[in-house]
């Protein structure tokens, strides 16, 4: 008997947890950043899926945590600690960042990819968090799936195919 | 939901009216290109999350083949030209003239690649010098990027600078068909524009709407 795997979808700006069996996916990442918060040895992960690299570059009165690198990994860490993980042994997979766009222009929004990824590794960082695997950059648009009981995350481009992570 | 609440029927109906201008043109322009009756549905204006404006455009793994710029000038914003690559090979085809050539393998032919930019190019250039001239404002194109990708990595690209301000798009949507290839209505190309979140008041100014209308 095995009970049907439903796959977690995870859209823009958002977050999720999931438990094993299940698995856990955002689609279309290009510049955006999705971030995999796993403990090794339980089968509980959480993801994000992030477009901007700080909170402080909002200027909406209600925040949207999931939108941000700071604030959506903070939010995660916590919603995996309220489900009984502690935050020291959490690890950390990230894909995206991508430049899908070759502009000579020089505004920051086109190097907003790059900078997504440096926010992400920033707050992993501050909060002692390793990064065990990581497809970040160029310049191909990613499909993200992670499951919780092997804790890969397998990434699908359009121009590469497939592998795991 | 707030940043467009204030946003009356008149206004949506002044973006509608933007849309229709702007990608009528585009579609003449077309049609000429390529010897071809192509249609236009009454553009759409809608106020959506980004998962929403994904699925507007197939679903955020949909791949296709999207042609992007940059709007500068008195108003900013992003512009997509959004193609199918089924319907992208159809086009490239018609304006090589070679019923062969396709984008459906890598490496991309550059032939291919360098036809379907211009074509870009040209729907994008006449799309926003006729909503120019429509609005007397000074308005210039960036160079059009291309990218094949899956259509969420491509335009999340325009939501950059909404996002700051919001969780939701205004996004004036067109969609192009062409008669002898009926397609479905999602494999159809669209035209996206996305005026940046202080480029309202302007639009808006150039076209005698008031603040409080």
């Amino acid at each position: 008997m095995t009970s049907p795997i439903t796959v977690v979808k995870v859209g823009i700006a958002d977050m999720n947890v999931v438990e094993a069996p299940h698995v856990i996916r955002t689609s279309g990442l290009g510049s955006c950043v999705g971030i995999v918060l796993y403990n090794p040895l339980k089968s509980i992960a959480g993801l994000a899926h992030i477009m901007l690299p700080e909170a402080s570059l909002s200027k909406a009165g209600s925040l949207n945590k999931a939108k941000f690198a700071d604030t959506a990994i903070l939010e995660l860490v916590n919603r995996l600690e309220t489900l009984g993980l502690n935050k020291n042994t959490l690890l950390a997979k990230i894909a995206g960042g991508a430049q899908m766009f070759q502009f000579n222009g020089t505004s920051d929004i086109m190097r907003i990819g790059p900078r997504n990824v440096e926010a992400v590794k920033k707050t992993l960082q501050s909060l002692k968090i390793n990064i065990t695997g990581e497809d970040v950059g160029g310049n191909s648009g990613r499909t993200i799936e992670f499951s919780p009981l092997t804790h890969q995350l397998t990434v699908r481009t359009v121009n590469k195919g497939t592998h795991t992570i | 939901m707030s940043y467009f609440t204030n946003f009356s029927s008149l206004k949506l109906d002044v973006l509608r009216e933007v849309g229709n201008i702007g990608a009528g043109n585009a579609a003449t322009s077309l049609s000429k290109l390529l010897n071809k009756t192509i249609d236009m549905k009454v553009p759409d204006v809608q106020i959506v999350s980004f998962d929403e404006m994904m699925e507007m455009a197939g679903g955020s793994e949909n791949i296709v083949a999207g042609v992007f710029l940059r709007l500068e000038g008195e108003i900013t914003g992003s512009m997509f030209f959004v193609l199918p690559l089924e319907q992208a090979n159809k086009f490239i085809q018609a304006m090589i003239g070679d019923p062969t050539i396709n984008l459906d393998e890598q490496p991309y032919d550059e032939i291919a690649l360098s036809a379907l930019q211009e074509l870009g190019n040209i729907l994008s250039g006449s799309y926003l010098s006729s909503l120019s001239d429509f609005t007397n404002l000074f308005l210039y194109p960036s160079v059009p990027a291309l990218a094949i990708d899956m259509v969420g990595a491509i335009v999340t690209y325009g939501l950059i600078e909404l996002s700051q301000v919001s969780d939701y798009a205004i996004v004036i949507n067109t969609q192009l068909s062409d008669k002898e290839n009926m397609f479905s209505d999602e494999v159809n190309g669209h035209f996206f524009l996305l005026p940046d979140p202080d480029s309202f008041t302007t639009l808006f100014q150039s076209l005698g709407v008031m603040e409080d209308d």
